[in-house]
């Protein structure tokens, strides 16, 4: 582990050194696997937050944003002991499915992220992608949170939102919306993605992640709203948020 | 109840047997004929070994146990496994 | 091994009573399923017992719970390397459930609601070593924990105190189960440590 940095009080990106590390696509994630001195182990997915190492600069880090689970047995570890110089098991890049790719065949197309709580995570790697080469395909972010201290990236995307490149953001809090904000409490529903997404017409990618319950609500808004559902694509992270 | 993950959570034991990254792959299913990609199926992770079933009918697509030194997958609820593959 | 990982010693405690090799302790009861929980209504619930000839012996829920149940407190075993020590269960003996079956078959198949199946030879089913259980920790067992009621046979890998408990098949013939047919180790005793085929 090469580096940390306190995303939320409850969440941390942790930056880790990989040599010989291939590359990745945005949205896929690694098995992380701790072991204790008499062997036992456990094992969970992380998304990887941060952007594949573009052409020129040939990265061999690898970026995770961990949420601190109160009943944890994993993320406990990577947020709280885990420190700078620990080696710490890794299996990846995984994925094919659940990635957006700047050089793929529907690179063009609009794209429509819709993130519960941690589920931001691979999202994030696909904003960051887009930003690192330079794409103006337009994206818009829909992030669902309990209440703003939950925010992941919260400056990051106020600051790529500004740059104006074509990122929008809309943000939904379940709980306590910004004091001041004036901004009605609620989960998404049909006006708010109707909204904040893109119309069917426009034949976007869409992408959502988050706890099941989350990613299934969103899922069928989107459907419901007349998009195609093969352009839909879902990773659940499980009831409680964490990757199994 | 949503007790399930999703097939993108094979990617990584499968990865260990198959070159392809598989969770792309699409499945039919034996008993109902729906076709799905594997990172749609319902995965229920938290057994001896790993279960995906069919979003549509629940039938068992495929299961795949992973042992310290072995690895077994049984395919038989799906009518068959298509792959992308790289194009001429 | 993997790499250690400094400092990570995982969910359990530490293992000061004897284990069957390769187990540790744990302080929850975890929750493992192969597809979506069984809701099976209580009203409708009715296990079999079936022998070699076809003889269906039946019973419903008040008839099941008519008879004479026991208060076994065991240690239990999940291949996946957690083990927990005295539980408590309230159940019926296979004992008193074989009681008046006429059977001289050799092996047994354990079904569940929802199609799960596990096998063993019917000698490890009698002389007081498995139950239908019904209640954990003097509760009512849970659907996630397999209640209504489940098979439990402690002296084996816990795979095979099959959930939701519909029926067990009596049969000349050993046909491996759901797990048994995918590597998992045909018998299971975990004092020999018999996980997976040819341990």
């Amino acid at each position: 582990m090469a580096a940390v940095r306190d995303e939320t009080a409850t969440a941390r990106t942790i930056v880790i050194d990989v040599p010989g590390w291939p590359g990745h696509l945005a949205g896929q994630h690694v098995d992380v696997r701790l072991t204790a001195e008499d062997g036992y182990s456990a094992e969970r997915s992380y998304s990887i937050a941060s952007a594949p190492p573009d052409g020129q600069a040939r990265s061999q880090t690898v970026e995770l944003t961990v949420q601190r689970l109160p009943d944890g047995e994993v993320s406990p570890y990577l947020t709280q002991t885990l420190q700078v110089g620990y080696p710490l098991e890794l299996r990846g890049p995984i994925g094919g499915w659940f990635v957006w790719d700047p050089d793929g065949p529907a690179a063009a197309a609009p794209v429509l992220l819709v993130a519960g709580g941690s589920g931001v995570v691979p999202l994030m790697a696909m904003i960051r992608e887009r930003a690192a080469v330079g794409s103006h395909t337009p994206f818009r972010l829909i992030y669902s949170v309990r209440d703003p201290t939950a925010l992941l990236y919260g400056d990051e995307l106020v600051r790529r939102e500004r740059a104006g490149d074509g990122l929008e953001v809309r943000y939904v809090y379940t709980r306590t919306a910004p004091a001041g904000s004036g901004q009605p409490t609620g989960r998404i529903n049909a006006a708010l993605i109707a909204s904040a997404g893109w119309p069917p017409e426009e034949s976007p990618a869409m992408f959502a992640c988050g706890p099941t319950g989350f990613v299934e609500a969103a899922a069928d808004l989107l459907v419901r709203g007349g998009q195609n559902p093969g352009a839909i694509k879902t990773e659940r992270f499980g009831p409680t948020g964490g990757k199994a | 109840m949503s007790d399930y993950m999703d097939g993108n959570m094979l990617g990584g034991t499968l990865g260990e047997l198959f070159s392809m990254d598989v969770t792309s792959a699409t499945v039919t299913c034996v008993s109902c004929g729906a076709s799905w990609a594997i990172a749609q199926t319902r995965v229920y992770p938290h057994a001896p070994g790993m279960v995906a079933r069919c979003p549509t009918c629940d039938a068992v697509l495929l299961r795949l146990v992973r042992g310290p030194d072995r690895a077994w997958l049984d395919l038989r609820g799906v009518t068959c496994l298509q792959l992308a593959m790289p194009g001429a | 091994m993997g790499i250690v990982s400094p400092g990570f010693s995982g969910r359990r405690r530490s293992a000061g009573e004897k284990l069957p090799p390769g187990q540790y302790l744990v302080n929850d009861f975890p929750v493992l399923s192969a597809g979506p929980t069984p809701r099976v209504d209580t009203g409708r619930w009715e296990l079999r017992i079936t022998t070699e000839t076809g003889q269906v012996h039946r019973w419903d829920w008040a008839a099941f719970q008519a008879l004479p149940a026991e208060e076994p407190i065991v240690d239990i075993h999940c291949v996946t390397k957690w083990s927990k020590l005295g539980t408590h269960w309230r159940g019926v003996s296979l004992d008193t459930l074989l009681d008046g079956v006429e059977t001289s078959a050799g092996f047994a198949t354990a079904k569940s609601y929802g199609g799960y199946t596990t096998n063993l030879p019917l000698a490890d089913l009698v002389d007081g070593q498995a139950w239908v259980a019904f209640d954990f920790d003097h509760e009512p067992l849970d659907p996630e924990h397999g209640g209504p009621a489940r098979l439990l046979v402690p002296h084996l890998y816990f795979w095979k105190s099959a959930k939701w408990l519909q029926g067990i098949d009596l049969s000349d013939h050993d046909t491996p189960g759901f797990w048994e047919s995918l590597g998992y180790h045909n018998y299971g005793d975990p004092w020999r440590e018999q996980r997976y085929w040819g341990d």
